[in-house]
């Protein structure tokens, strides 16, 4: 019987991945369904196997079945790790993600898993933390926090109940590889957060996931269920979001597990000091916990061998928006973002030239191919004024209107503030009236300023003008006035857009931005 | 829709408050519970739950109020949730938002007056390199991309 891997992630899904499989299916054959390989520009893809190898046929559907069983179908790909967006990345965190079934206990041991928990439950706590902080892993959550550090103050804290908590909210659009690796390899981040409990002493975990992501959400209790004896006593527990964005933020997350408003706390004291429930608390991002197992299995060398400068290991760059190749591209830290986009993303989906590209989600800055050659580490992008985040790169093509990009991240803070900080609060809504006005402005001027009435009205530049040091203001006052990175990091996008782009604000466009 | 007489509110909620058992910090999960259950969280489960858990209306209510997710009245019989975020943008969501509420013939944010479909805006799916996509009654919809596309979508909300 021939055996056939599709994938049931929620983005195979949503481009048509059940039907071919229930295709498959009905033509007797054994099908498995595994997490993505993480390009979507081939799915639905089904991989057939052929001896040792699997053999891919991408963007496909159910009438294609009986074609590509008979081994001649025109969209035979060949092996699909042989695929050049495949065969170029360092695939570290995301090495089983794609190829087993998610929830597959002994396909998840067979493939290396466990050795890095088995790992670490032999050496001393402090060795596990030593261990992470030699690999060199910084929080891959946003701020790029070394990871042992956080664990080591957890360690230190006085004795008592601890606790481990993953951060799965993931609300920054144009990226998905949390979501990805909790589909597609569930055990992977269990494994690392058994991990931490180990190096801090602490005897509960959450999971913590936003309510957008259901897959991941039954992927995650599945795995939980039937990983539980190997865990104990250290014991887990999903806990689901309820659409808010600034759950995210860390203090806010753990409030909303409280079973609060996620409003975010004043810091300090660091969650690590004082936590969940005010008790010492390790949380990270689960591409951080994820990456954990292979440090303890492979070495913290290993893992320190790849990147660039402070930049140690691997990073899982999603790819997405107006992008050809869009997807999950995991690789060393220094390769460079045009290399991304262009080499690896293939440009746009459109055809149509680059204009810019939002890296680091809806709190990134957005950025000029003219700087394309920004090598991708934490460093260095911090240099030119952005951030590389949780490494979404969001791709925009000429048609794109950078006035309107600033808006909607004006509008965005509006809707997700949560509420503590005027800046924030008031200063978002502020912000998305000054754009409108700039917009109104560099259109032209209304029918009413026309009016022969209006003669006294002032010079349309120089509204324009005076609008936007208004904007620049605001955005100051966000950026110092703030409490976290929501009203603080907003002028990222907005302030970078009208850099990068006056154009579209219909101020004179600078020749230094213009490439 | 025929109302057959249904639980009493507050017995919805002791039911699903002593499911959690032990859980610290339940205020949260009970409440997707409640939603699940009663469709939308109203002033009626919000003082239930204030009771049951020994906590003020105020609280409560300050919790539901500050989540999106949770709904003051029921939704229509189909839910799209449609994302409105970055990535979607950059495929040409805003105008693809435009025509499918037109053909929906519902406001972004609103219930169709004859209670048949909801759309609601949702920030990011994760699925930002196949869009525009959308939630359709919690099923995943992606490459909303023309007519063709709107609609699927349609018929499967007028059914
Ligand atoms: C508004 C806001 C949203 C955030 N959203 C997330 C998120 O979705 N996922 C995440 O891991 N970190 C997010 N963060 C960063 C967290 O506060 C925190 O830095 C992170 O969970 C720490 O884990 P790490 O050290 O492993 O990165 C967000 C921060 C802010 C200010
Ligand atoms: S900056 Fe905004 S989201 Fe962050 S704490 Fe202040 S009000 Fe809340
Ligand atoms: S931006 Fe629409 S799914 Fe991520």
């Amino acid at each position: 019987m021939t055996t056939v891997f599709i994938s049931a992630d929620m983005a195979s899904v949503a481009l048509g991945a059940d039907a071919l499989a229930d295709a498959f299916a009905r033509a007797g054959c054994t099908v498995v369904r595994t997490g993505s390989r993480g390009l979507f520009a081939i799915e639905p893809l089904v991989e057939v196997q052929e001896g040792e190898a699997r053999i891919g046929y991408g963007r496909v559907g159910p009438d294609d079945v009986a074609a590509i069983l008979s081994g001649d179908h025109p969209r035979r790909l060949g092996p699909v790790d042989a695929l050049p967006f495949f065969a170029r990345q360092q695939r570290f965190t995301f090495a089983r993600c794609g190829i087993n079934d998610p929830l597959d206990m002994a396909a998840y041991a067979a493939s290396g898993g466990w050795r890095g928990l088995e790992a670490a439950r032999a050496m001393a706590p402090q060795a596990v933390v030593d261990a992470v902080k030699a690999s060199g892993l910084r929080g891959r959550g946003g701020a790029g926090f070394p990871t042992g550090i956080k664990w080591q103050t957890v360690l230190d804290a006085r004795p008592a109940e601890k606790f481990v908590v993953c951060n799965a909210d993931e609300g920054d659009s144009g990226t998905f590889a949390d979501r990805m690796l909790m589909e597609g390899d569930p055990y992977c981040l269990i494994e690392g957060m058994a991990i931490a409990a180990h190096a801090v002493g602490a005897g509960h975990g959450y999971v913590y996931i936003r309510s957008e992501y259901p897959f991941a959400i039954r992927a995650m209790q599945g795995a939980i269920e039937r990983s539980a004896s190997l865990l104990a006593p250290f014991t887990l527990e999903v806990r689901v979001g309820a659409g808010a964005y600034v759950c995210g933020e860390e203090t806010a997350l753990l409030d909303s597990i409280e079973g609060k408003r996620g409003q975010v706390r004043a810091k300090p004291p660091l969650p690590a000091i004082e936590g969940l429930f005010g008790q010492p608390t390790v949380i990270n991002n689960v591409l951080s916990l994820a990456a954990v197992p292979f440090i303890l299995s492979e070495g913290a060398e290993a893992y320190a061998a790849v990147g660039l400068g402070r930049s140690r290991g691997t990073m899982p760059v999603q790819l997405a928006g107006n992008i050809r190749n869009g997807g999950l591209f995991e690789i060393g830290f220094g390769i460079s973002l045009g290399e991304l986009v262009e080499t690896v993303g293939g440009g746009t989906a459109s055809g149509r030239p680059v204009r810019a590209v939002q890296v680091g989600g809806p709190l990134g800055a957005y950025i000029p191919p003219s700087m394309f050659d920004l090598p991708f580490d934490y460093e260095s992008f911090a240099a030119a004024g952005a951030l590389i985040g949780h490494a979404g790169i969001t791709v925009f093509d000429d048609t794109v209107d950078m006035a309107q990009m600033a808006r909607f991240a004006m509008e965005f803070c509006a809707v997700e503030s949560c509420g503590k900080c005027t800046p924030c609060r008031i200063g978002s809504t502020r912000g998305v009236e000054t754009i409108d006005r700039i917009i109104a402005g560099g259109r032209g001027g209304d029918r009413v300023e026309a009016l022969p009435q209006m003669r006294n009205a002032k010079a349309r530049q120089k509204i324009v003008e005076q609008e936007i040091a208004l904007l620049r203001d605001l955005c100051d006052t966000m950026k110092y006035g703030s409490l976290c990175a929501l009203g603080g990091f907003t002028p990222y996008p907005v302030l970078s857009a009208l850099d990068h782009f006056p154009e579209d604000f219909g101020a004179p466009a600078m020749p230094a931005a213009a490439e | 829709m025929t109302m057959e007489r249904r639980e009493p509110v507050e017995a919805v909620v002791a039911r699903l408050l002593a499911a959690q058992g032990e859980r610290r910090g339940a205020l949260l999960p009970l409440l997707h519970d409640l939603q699940e259950e009663l469709g939308f969280v109203g002033e009626e489960t919000v003082a239930a739950v204030a009771h049951a858990m020994n906590l003020s209306r105020a609280e409560v209510h300050g919790v539901v109020s500050f989540y999106h997710d949770f709904r003051k009245a029921p939704a229509g019989r189909h839910v799209v949730k449609y994302c409105r975020a970055e990535s979607c943008r950059s495929r040409g969501g805003v105008a693809i938002e435009t025509a499918l509420a037109d053909r929906l013939r519902v406001a972004m944010g609103e219930t169709r007056a004859d209670g048949q479909v909801t759309l609601e805006p949702v920030y990011c799916l994760g699925l930002c390199a196949i869009g525009p996509n959308a939630l359709v009654d919690g099923a995943p919809v992606a490459r909303i991309d023309g007519a063709a596309a709107i609609e699927r979508i349609a018929a499967t909300v007028a059914a």
